[in-house]
């Protein structure tokens, strides 16, 4: 699905937390947006996935517009895109088969179907022994792949990650975003990457949109951009950026 | 009938009384206590899932109120209610009318603070994924909250055996009641005594089960 934004402004009391944002994010690709910490990613994802409606602006999905749509249709709108978020944000009271089931069972699936569809999922994100599992015994990078497998369980066709591997190590960063790139093909999804690290973007986007104070400073494909940085900001993210590690070796430790 | 016997059928019947009057003003007050709590919780302007700030206002006002009313004269206002609702406005059953109104404030805030204590951002998640409102209440603000929940019910079940005692004073029956007729006015010492450790008994079995069911809650997880 392919996702345009027009002129997105959002302002919290006197902070202009997004100011008018334009951006066409393409069909069936990652799309990477990439900005420092407190630069207006997250409220503009909450923007993007319609979770918060924009003071000024419109969003398009596909080109029918999304973000004023009334409160049921929102709903059923929800229903269709995965967010996986920075805290993860499972439920506790719920089992790692739960926790997947949840979209499911508020759409109202029957409960066969719904276990079929969790064992799919399970073994998607290489879970398939986890599920009786409680949150709370599970490493942080396997809830992270519960996290993605309940964001994908309604088989959604846009996916948003907002800094989903930042509390994890770089190890297990590395094979969640593996798992990402993974699930993109298989399911034809448009993702949408939140990251504040550049090396990220450099792996994983095909695209990216560089964000500071809420404005977009410079966006197009990430081949392009890391070949001619046009903002100073962009310039500064290529600069910090760790040395490619060498394919030779194997133990990559590069900082993802 | 021996002595012995005679205190054990007096504390026994008291006993069965104060039960029936903390159980059903339970339940009484649940039933009104926990939606006044969700709406509560749900209204709040700024953490609720739909912020009504006027409605809020008003009922946390009522709620304050009567929390703060000495539970003594909201018996005795309630008389004509117990009349009226029970035909009576004395015995077991006349004081589970003041009894539970005494405690759906109680309870009220007891659910608001535990739902309030769901992580807003799990509850964020759950909206993204589109959840209505009603199913953000009953499958992710109620189980997410169970182990404060079944603490704060506990604490409310406590109060009640307390306050049962206070309403016995005045008619209500119970072990309370017993305790101020045979104890205070007959000089009966021993019964007082006995009804007075039955009341500390109840107390502590309801604190451990309470704790039980709780901390599995929370192992469950
Ligand atoms: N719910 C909110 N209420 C008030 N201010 C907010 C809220 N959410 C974000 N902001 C402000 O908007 C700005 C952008 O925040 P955010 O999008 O979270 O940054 P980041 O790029 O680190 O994700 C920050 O100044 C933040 O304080
Ligand atoms: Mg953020």
């Amino acid at each position: 699905m392919h996702i345009r934004l027009e002129s997105l402004i959002h302002t919290y009391g006197d902070v202009h937390a997004v100011q008018n944002v334009s951006l066409d994010i393409p069909s069936n690709a990652i799309f990477g947006i990439i900005g420092r910490s407190g630069s207006g990613k997250s409220v503009l994802i909450r923007l993007i996935s319609l979770l918060e409606k924009p003071d000024d602006g419109a969003v398009y999905y596909d080109d029918e517009r999304v973000d004023d749509l009334p409160d049921d249709e929102l709903i059923l709108r929800r229903r269709r895109i995965g967010i996986v978020f920075q805290n993860i944000n499972l439920f506790n009271s719920r089992t790692a088969a739960k926790n997947i089931a949840y979209p499911l069972e508020i759409c109202g699936m029957p409960k066969d179907r719904i276990k079929a569809r969790v064992a799919e999922l399970l073994e998607l994100v290489g879970l398939a022994d986890r599920g009786n599992a409680q949150i709370s015994t599970l490493s942080g990078g396997q809830k992270q792949r519960i996290a993605i497998a309940r964001a994908l369980a309604n088989n959604p066709d846009i996916l948003f990650c907002d800094e989903a591997t930042s509390a994890l190590d770089p190890q297990t960063s590395r094979s969640i975003f593996e798992l990402i790139c993974d699930i993109q093909k298989k399911m034809n999804l448009t993702v949408v990457l939140v990251t504040h690290k550049m090396a990220v973007v450099r792996d994983v986007c095909s695209y990216v949109a560089v964000i500071d104070s809420g404005k977009v400073v410079e966006c197009g494909s990430v081949v392009g951009i890391f070949a001619h940085p046009k903002a100073d900001i962009t310039k500064d993210f290529i600069a910090d950026l760790p040395a490619r590690p060498d394919p030779k070796d194997t133990g990559r430790t590069e900082n993802v | 009938m021996s002595d012995i016997q005679m205190i054990v059928s007096l504390v026994g019947a008291a006993t069965v009384q104060t039960i029936v009057m903390v159980f059903f003003s339970m339940v009484f007050s649940l039933i009104l206590g926990l939606p006044l709590g969700i709406l509560l919780c749900v209204t709040d302007p700024a953490v609720g899932i739909m912020p009504k700030p006027v409605l809020n206002q008003i009922l946390t006002r009522i709620v304050n109120v009567l929390r703060s009313f000495p539970f003594i004269i909201l018996m005795i206002l309630l008389f004509p209610l117990s009349r009226i609702i029970v035909g009576t406005s004395i015995g077991t059953g006349a004081a589970i009318v003041p009894l539970s109104i005494a405690a759906v404030p109680f309870v009220a805030r007891v659910i608001e603070t535990a739902l309030k204590e769901v992580n807003p951002e799990v509850v964020q998640a759950a909206r993204a994924m589109g959840s209505t409102n009603m199913q953000i209440i009953i499958k992710v603000l109620l189980p997410e909250s169970m182990p404060s929940l079944v603490a704060g019910i506990t604490l409310t079940v406590i109060n009640l055996i307390g306050y049962s005692a206070m309403a016995g004073a005045i008619g209500g029956g119970g072990l309370g009641d017993l305790a101020i007729r045979y104890g205070y006015q007959r000089f009966r010492t021993d019964i007082m005594i006995v009804a007075v450790i039955v009341i500390l008994v109840m107390v502590e079995a309801i604190q451990i089960i309470g704790t039980k069911i709780s901390t599995d809650f929370m192992n469950h997880r």
